[in-house]
């Protein structure tokens, strides 16, 4: 990137900041409600010493670890299964798909009801969410394998199992990391909602979780610190997507960058 | 058709990159008149693209001058802009892919503001008939055949009446075939309309089979190492290939440019976009 | 036809596997969840025991707001985010003063906004509005801009060589040679809007589908959850379909993949 490009950012980054306070500081419309990025700092040095924001990451980010691998570990070999095998697609995709309109904040009743724990109820949500994407990328992944991998394993003497592993499942590898990444960003978009929805006014910020965090400071009308969550799980989700797609670009040292 | 003349006067162009400056084009000086067809060929990174880009007005050059029919069109200080007086064929085809064969030729004269839309569409199907594309009209330009796609290019640079007609290594890449029969085509639509004609290949017979002058360049940085006057008859029968003036004139060529070809390669130029 | 049959089966399997867990069996967990009969009875019953059924006008009336605000908001963010993404493709001086904050506001979870969006916007729906065309607004910039880029910079030359000047480009090869990827965000932005939607009917609104699912568990009317469930699917996968009808009669040249 250009030098004078970097200044540029910078310069509008800095224009935004400036509008934002000079909109909070004379009451402007839509804005003037809003504190500015300076009392928005002044908030996150007093959070950041605080135990119980950081003890909200680990909350927040536990469960999207959950939700996140129960999705990967379901939702690969369920899209496998339908890419490899017709009459598993034939019968399952239909119910897969009539049920994926429906939004994963949705299921959230429903999965607090059957589920006996909270953080259970709230990984359930995030498994809806990003289930259907790991799928669907999965599927997309494994339909386009070049046939003729398969048959020159099986004329080379593999069995099943040995073209799944050697051939199908490496083949999928990028697919499945695009599911990875994009349902990983989903994850976080998850979690906060699901917090704020099923338990909004619940425990303190104490281990509760971003969202937690989040709504706790909104109801109590620190709304800086409900700003300074908002910046928290943007960087969370940002962080989290980005260490996916590191991870996902070691296990495939042969594919180019994208 | 009103076809001007090009004149290129020691004109030169460097490149700032990673190990400093790179000397693309030294001091290259090409005279071409008015509808002729001008071919200019050389190994790869001889500049000969550069060339192209700075008449065209996609690049600008850092010594020298270039004349378009006698006015000044490109100088250090100031890059030429594109435009339809010199219209450009590229290597890959560059038809707008959303709209028809029709709307493609059409699109020239229209935006210019030059002809009406419905002015333009008859003239374009006058042309596309005249060039055997008859009844292609209204197909889409991925469901002609690479050979039939640059026919259309060529109709569709050409409506434009250009004072140059620039064409970059159009037909690279095809297979022999094609290749003669889109040089056939070429040749048809050039003895029609007469348009001034810079031509840009690495092929040496078709060079010698197009052209009317042939300038044969070096390898980096860019020289013209020789102009030669092609007389062979027009019309350009392919027997013509097998005939003796024919196959001297390349021979000539083909030893001015094969040393250069050699330096190139054993320095490992990279194509230049 | 083998292939609907299969179908249809799997389909019954997973109300069959319902009917069982709940219904029948009702072990552990699963004795929580509404019965399918109960459901089924109740959406379709003339005088629904917890209030709503196809019958009913309120059905309806939820049914009608969430999707009138999916519309708004969508039609909004394509307006807005469709012009924003093609001047930040377009214009490299644009670009650099603006995506570099969009970008660090992009990654923020649509629903970490629900509080601000009641602050900023206080009035009736306004918030709820709010938040899905936010989420859309955001898959239509990014779309676009990845369309411009999309487009062979050797066709805008092509353009210039047959005598169109910048704006001319933008018109009539830029804007064309976007499309496909604009087409296939308006596809995702469907989706992610009714997404945010029902996260903010639930949280901050007072009526539509979201809410309706909410207040259902919130007053113990758990058959209500499904039916709520249920025709949120249909309603969803109804507008999609809308939508990508459009989109195909918009570029019907090329279809192409893209980004969420």
């Amino acid at each position: 990137m250009s030098r004078g490009a970097v200044l540029r950012g910078a310069l509008g980054i800095l224009a935004f900041l400036a509008l934002w306070e000079l909109g909070a500081r004379i009451d402007a419309p839509v804005v003037g409600v809003l504190p500015g990025p300076a009392e928005v700092a002044s908030s996150f040095a007093d959070l950041v010493g605080s135990g119980g924001y950081w003890s909200s990451w680990v909350a927040s980010g536990e469960r999207v670890l959950w939700g996140f691998a129960a999705a990967m570990a379901v939702g690969v070999p369920f899209g496998l299964l339908l890419a490899i095998n017709q009459r598993a697609k034939a019968l399952l995709f239909p119910p897969f798909e009539i049920l994926r309109p429906i939004p994963p904040l949705a299921w959230v009743p429903l999965s607090i009801l059957f589920w006996p724990t909270q953080n259970l109820s709230i990984e359930f949500v995030i498994f809806m969410g990003a289930f259907y994407t790991v799928v669907l990328n999965v599927v997309g992944g494994a339909e386009q394998i070049d046939r003729r991998h398969v048959l020159v394993a099986r004329s080379l003497g593999a069995g099943t199992w040995t073209v799944y592993r050697r051939v199908i499942l490496p083949a999928t590898l990028p697919s499945i990391a695009t599911g990875a990444v994009v349902g990983m960003g989903i994850t976080w978009e998850v979690v906060v909602a699901a917090e704020l929805i099923s338990g909004g006014g619940g425990s303190g910020g104490d281990g509760g979780g971003l969202g937690f965090l989040l709504w706790n400071a909104y109801q109590g009308g620190a709304i800086a610190q409900v700003i300074v969550c908002m910046i928290s799980l943007g960087v969370a989700g940002y962080a989290s997507s980005v260490a996916v797609r590191v991870l996902s670009e070691r296990l495939m040292p042969w594919k180019e960058a994208r | 058709m009103n076809p001007a003349s090009l004149q290129i006067e020691d004109v030169a162009k460097s490149y700032r990159s990673q190990s400093g400056e790179l000397l693309a084009l030294a001091s290259c000086s090409i005279e071409i008149a008015p509808e002729e067809l001008h071919v200019i060929v050389g190994p790869s990174g001889c500049g000969k693209t550069t060339l192209l880009n700075a008449v065209a007005g996609f690049q600008g050059i850092d010594g020298g001058v270039i004349r378009l029919g006698g006015e000044t069109l490109c100088t250090p200080e100031r890059q030429a802009e594109p435009g339809a007086d010199r219209v450009v064929v590229f290597q890959h085809s560059t038809l707008f892919p959303w709209r028809t064969v029709l709307d493609n030729v059409t699109y020239g004269p229209v935006i210019q503001g030059r002809r009406s839309r419905a002015e333009a569409r008859s003239l374009a199907r006058e042309r596309l008939s005249q060039a055997g594309l008859a009844g292609l009209e209204d197909r889409y330009p991925a469901e002609l055949s690479s050979g039939a796609q640059r026919r259309v290019e060529i109709v569709r640079a050409l409506v434009n009446e250009p004072r140059v007609l620039l064409l970059d290594e159009p037909f690279r890449g095809m297979d022999q075939i094609t290749r003669d029969l889109m040089h056939e085509a070429l040749l048809e639509l050039y003895d029609r309309a007469r348009p001034t004609v810079l031509f840009i290949t690495h092929d040496i017979e078709e060079a010698v089979f197009l052209g009317s002058r042939v300038t044969a360049m070096s390898a980096r940085p860019g020289r013209v190492k020789a102009t030669i006057e092609v007389d062979l008859p027009r019309p350009r029968e392919a027997g013509l290939r097998a005939s003796a003036r024919f196959n001297e004139l390349l021979a000539d060529i083909l030893s001015l440019v094969h040393d250069e070809a050699n330096r190139a390669f054993v320095a490992g130029d990279r194509e230049a976009a | 036809m083998r292939r609907l049959i299969l179908g249809l089966l799997g389909c019954g399997l997973l109300l069959g596997l319902w009917y069982l867990a709940v219904d029948v069996l009702a072990f552990g967990r699963f004795g929580s969840l509404p019965p399918l009969g109960e459901v089924l009875t109740e959406w379709t019953s003339h005088e629904p025991v917890y209030g709503t059924s196809i019958f009913t006008h309120n059905y309806y009336a939820d049914i009608w707001v969430s999707v009138r605000r999916v519309l708004e908001a969508f039609v909004l963010a394509v307006l807005l985010g469709v012009p924003l993404g093609l001047a930040i493709g377009w214009s490299r001086r644009f670009r650099d003063f603006t995506f570099p904050v969009l970008e660090l506001i992009r990654p923020i979870p649509i629903l970490a906004w629900v509080p601000l969006a009641i602050l900023m916007f206080p009035r009736g729906e306004q918030p709820v509005i709010f938040l899905t065309w936010l989420s859309a607004f955001f898959v239509m910039t990014l779309n676009t801009l990845l369309g411009v880029q999309s487009v062979d910079r050797d066709l805008v030359r092509a353009a210039r060589s047959l005598g169109a000047s910048p704006r001319d480009v933008l018109r009539t090869v830029i804007v064309p040679g976007a499309l496909p990827y604009v087409t296939t965000g308006m596809k995702i932005a469907i989706g992610v809007s009714w997404f945010s939607l029902v996260a903010g009917e639930m949280v901050a609104g007072q009526s539509g589908l979201g809410y309706l699912i909410n207040s259902s568990y919130a007053t113990v009317r758990y058959p209500t959850i499904v039916i709520g469930m249920l025709t949120l699917g249909i309603v969803g996968f109804a507008t999609s379909a809308a939508i990508g009808a459009l989109a195909g009669r918009l570029a019907p040249h090329r279809t192409r993949t893209a980004a969420a």
